[in-house]
């Protein structure tokens, strides 16, 4: 086979490219405008301000943009973060009976794996209700939304985690760090966001199971027949969404030195906007990491813009619902040219 | 001086192309109405797609219909209806989730007062269907309970609600019990009686005998005969059907048969509402044998290559793999024993649309570009292998990252192949492998399975298909009613196979 250049126009071609990169596109009109409307809005400082927003929502939407691609919802993600930052709250403050004669503290590093264990267990539980039990993901996951928020409040009864400064007695002097530190004058979100971004980046391009969850998500049935362990790869997106989540949660618990119950409402329907936004299909098998956190920014960077320029928040959500549904709308244009672009490929060489 | 049968709808040059093929090409067809109107063919020359024509779904591309010698656009399932032309699909098209009446009233629904739905209308009205089709099926039990024969009959009783003049009837005996299809046959009588003008297709010869008035006999979108049903019989049927000069793909040299590759032993597939949609089935494969498994729809050959995939969980039965037990319970650990299945419907199970022809091929053999704990992915020899099956199998593509919806029927089916082939099966399952392709295509697919067997693989594959699978077999097997009914060489004559295949139930299914 050679591959051979089919003829098309320069303006369909054109057109692919400008639609292809349409979030980086919005991401490039937004900033331009805010960087005109709202003065000091292109400074580092707040470079760096906007980042540490956009950062936690991103974390959320690697693993929501899995999720999404195997065809499935994660609801949940939300009321995992509450959950996680009550038990990095409480591990933090409290010392765990073992059962074996006297309480241990745990240390930041301990904590931490502790906390990043509960989000990947709710994501197991939601991954064994969908794939051993067959509940659909939309439920499955909006009943542990509930459960995992309702075990939230029980941890506290309701109150708030107050003054999670740690102690050096116990090895939580490092507490803060996580959520409020700097590494290399960055603040640690961010260095967060990038090694997760990259891994996410790598396993979806670069190895089996990345290709097996598009596999999963472009045809179940297809995949199964053709030697995928489908209900191995659905455990993994959720479990790997439950983590994300987690994350999200240990962060904002150091980050606020306080952890309280209401932690993390509504953050699912943030993620999946911005997976949306990034070009992850709603029906599975499409869907890039990449495009996810530029999808991030343009959520976190129109509202944050929208701020400093002073615009009622009330309208702020109106133009995230308007930007949604355009990115949707755009998306569907896209498809539609990329197949018939492909199909003239395919005839031209048919005759 | 009138005819006793006179032409209620005719067409005339109909032409119907789909995007790659010509279902049908200039067909003349007369539907006489008070008689039997039977249509036969094999899978694939135009009988459905003729149907579809008379009953509004597809439009011609170019052609004329009329009824009563006037013109008429068909251009809607409505205005078929309006025309009274009612269809019973070979697919159901109905909805389990509501009761029988509310089936066979559907968009129709009887109302009061322009609004409220007069539900014992219905009943009564559906009651009376019943009776005139001789069935005790309660009007308000939901259809979902009813067995697959039965709801056949509820199918019909919609068609006969809607008071059809022309009743087009799709393969109806395929799921039914003797003892039903005896009841249809009164109730066809009963309609003829009534100048009703019914299209009867079915695969299976001497029913179409028993009842027909007229025969049409369809081949590759082409009519190759039409007469009375008088001094017809199965024979000229067959030669009609399959024509003189069979499409040949002849083997290159001689076949070299190895050792037995593939056994299956006593595979039962249990069938919902007793019975066994594959019942006790025994056979085996030798290395470089192509093995074809003849039956008509719904005889259990789909089913029992899923039944060897893992498929079917209640299935019983063993598998040997080269004299080994096959213990794998899932599709990866059968895959990678050396089973590779070609399935049926390759938009479904085959191939994942959306992704590029590179990632289709490489699909099921991915583990072997994979390094370090198989989680970095080797792209550039992943793509060098897939280049090299695109090149082997002939796959003409213009670029192995376009989506793999791109291509033509042909070669997807090529690129499933080229999938199954990438997992170095020792035994190749292909379920109807010259579904939905051309002639150039299916000829090219052939010629890759005889080379493929010609380098010591077995091949097992499923057809319908009679042409073909006595072309291509170096054995063949014949399946109805999920048992095996006859075995044949090579070169076996068309009447005996097809007569193995319609051999009538031993054992009537019916609760």
């Amino acid at each position: 086979m050679t591959a051979i250049p089919a003829p098309r126009s320069d303006r369909t071609n054109l057109m692919l490219v400008v639609l292809q990169l349409r979030t980086f596109v919005a991401l490039i009109l937004v900033l331009g405008f805010f960087s005109y409307a709202a003065p000091n809005f292109l400074s580092a400082a707040n470079a760096v301000i906007v980042s540490k927003h956009v950062a936690l929502n991103a974390l959320l939407a690697i693993g929501m943009t899995f999720v999404i691609i195997t065809g499935g919802i994660d609801l949940s993600v939300g009321s995992i973060v509450g959950l996680c930052a009550m038990v990095a709250g409480w591990l933090v403050l409290n010392p765990v009976d073992l059962g074996i004669g006297y309480s241990v503290w745990f240390d930041t590093a301990e904590i931490a794996g502790l906390v990043a264990l509960v989000g990947i267990a709710v994501g197991l539980v939601n991954g064994l209700l969908i794939t051993r039990l067959a509940v659909a993901p939309f439920i499955a996951t909006l009943g542990t939304l509930y459960i995992a928020r309702g075990a939230a409040l029980l941890l506290s009864g309701g109150r708030t985690f107050p003054n999670l400064t740690g102690d050096a007695e116990y090895g939580t002097q490092g507490f803060p760090f996580i959520g409020a530190g700097n590494l290399l004058a960055l603040p640690m979100v961010i260095w967060l966001l990038v090694g997760m971004g990259l891994v996410a980046h790598y396993i979806s391009r670069r190895t089996t199971l990345g290709r097996h969850i598009y596999a999963v998500g472009g045809n179940e049935r297809g995949a199964a027949l053709s030697g995928v362990k489908v209900n191995r790869i659905k455990l993994f997106v959720y479990m790997f969404s439950g983590f994300c989540a987690a994350l999200v949660g240990l962060v904002i618990a150091s980050q606020l030195q306080a952890s309280h119950p209401a932690t993390g409402e509504t953050f699912e329907l943030n993620a999946i906007a911005a997976a949306v936004l990034g070009g992850t299909s709603m029906s599975g098998g499409r869907g890039r990491i990449g495009g996810t956190i530029v999808g991030a920014f343009v959520i976190g960077i129109l509202g944050d813009g929208l701020i400093m320029m002073g615009v009622s928040s009330f309208w702020q959500t109106v133009i995230k619902g308007l930007v949604i549904i355009a990115a949707v709308v755009i998306d569907q244009a896209q498809n539609r040219l990329q197949t018939r672009v492909a199909l003239q490929q395919e005839a031209a060489i048919g005759k | 001086m009138t005819e006793p049968h006179p032409v209620g709808l005719s067409i005339r040059g109909g032409v119907k192309v789909y995007p790659g093929t010509r279902a049908l090409k200039g067909v003349d067809f007369d539907l006489r109405m008070g008689a039997v109107n039977v249509l036969v063919g094999e899978n694939g020359a135009g009988k459905s797609t003729l149907m579809k024509v008379i009953a509004g779904v597809e439009a011609l591309t170019a052609g004329q219909i009329s009824m009563n010698g006037q013109p008429v656009q068909i251009a809607s399932k409505s205005d078929a209806v309006a025309l009274g032309i009612g269809i019973v699909f070979q697919e159901l098209n109905l909805f389990p989730n509501m009761t029988v009446a509310e089936n066979i009233f559907i968009a129709r629904e009887p109302l009061r007062l322009g609004f409220d739905i007069d539900a014992r209308a219905q009943s009564d009205a559906a009651r009376a269907l019943m009776r005139r089709l001789e069935h005790d099926i309660d009007p308000d039990t939901p259809l979902g309970t009813l067995r697959i024969g039965q709801q056949q009959i509820v199918e019909i009783a919609k068609a006969l609600a809607q008071n059809a003049r022309i009743l087009i009837l799709d393969e109806p005996t395929s799921a039914l019990s003797a003892s039903e299809v005896e009841v249809l046959f009164r109730v066809i009588a009963d309609l003829k009686a009534q100048g009703v003008g019914i299209v009867y297709i079915s695969h299976r010869l001497e029913e179409l005998i028993r009842i027909g008035d007229y025969i049409t006999v369809l081949r590759d979108g082409t009519i190759t005969g039409a007469r009375a049903m008088e001094g017809v019989d199965i024979p000229w049927i067959v030669r009609a059907m399959i024509g003189e000069g069979s499409k040949e793909f002849p083997r290159t040299e001689a076949p070299r048969f190895g050792a037995e590759v593939f056994r299956a032993e006593d595979v039962c597939l249990p069938r919902l509402g007793g019975g066994f949609t594959v019942d006790h089935l025994s056979l085996s494969v030798r290395e470089g044998e192509i093995l074809g498994l003849y039956g008509l729809m719904g005889a259990g050959r789909t089913e029992f290559l899923e039944c060897v995939m893992a498929q079917h969980p209640h299935a019983t039965g063993r598998y040997f793999i080269a004299g080994q037990p096959l213990t794998e319970r899932d599709v990866a650990g059968r895959i990678a024993r050396g089973l590779a299945l070609i399935p049926e419907d390759r938009k479904r199970d085959g191939l994942v649309q959306i992704m590029s022809i590179r990632e289709n091929i490489t699909l099921s053999a991915l583990s072997r570009f994979a390094r370090l704990f198989h989680l970095n992915l080797d792209l550039r020899a992943e793509a060098a292998s897939a280049l090299d099956f695109v090149k082997r199998l002939t796959i003409k593509i213009a670029s192995p990252d376009n989506p793999v919806s791109s291509l033509s029927g042909g070669n997807q089916q090529k690129v499933v192949i080229g999938k199954a082939l990438m997992t170095d099966p020792k035994i190749l399952l292909m379920d109807e492998p010259s579904r939905g392709i051309d002639i150039g295509a299916k000829a090219e697919v052939f010629r890759t399975m005889r080379r493929l067997a010609a380098e010591g693989l077995g091949i097992l594959f499923v057809t319908s298909d009679l042409d073909e699978v006595l072309a291509l077999s170096d054995r063949i097997l014949v399946m109805a009613d999920g048992r095996l009914t006859g075995e044949f060489p090579s070169g076996a004559a068309p009447a005996d196979v097809i007569a193995a295949a319609t051999r009538h139930k031993l054992k009537d299914h019916a609760a």
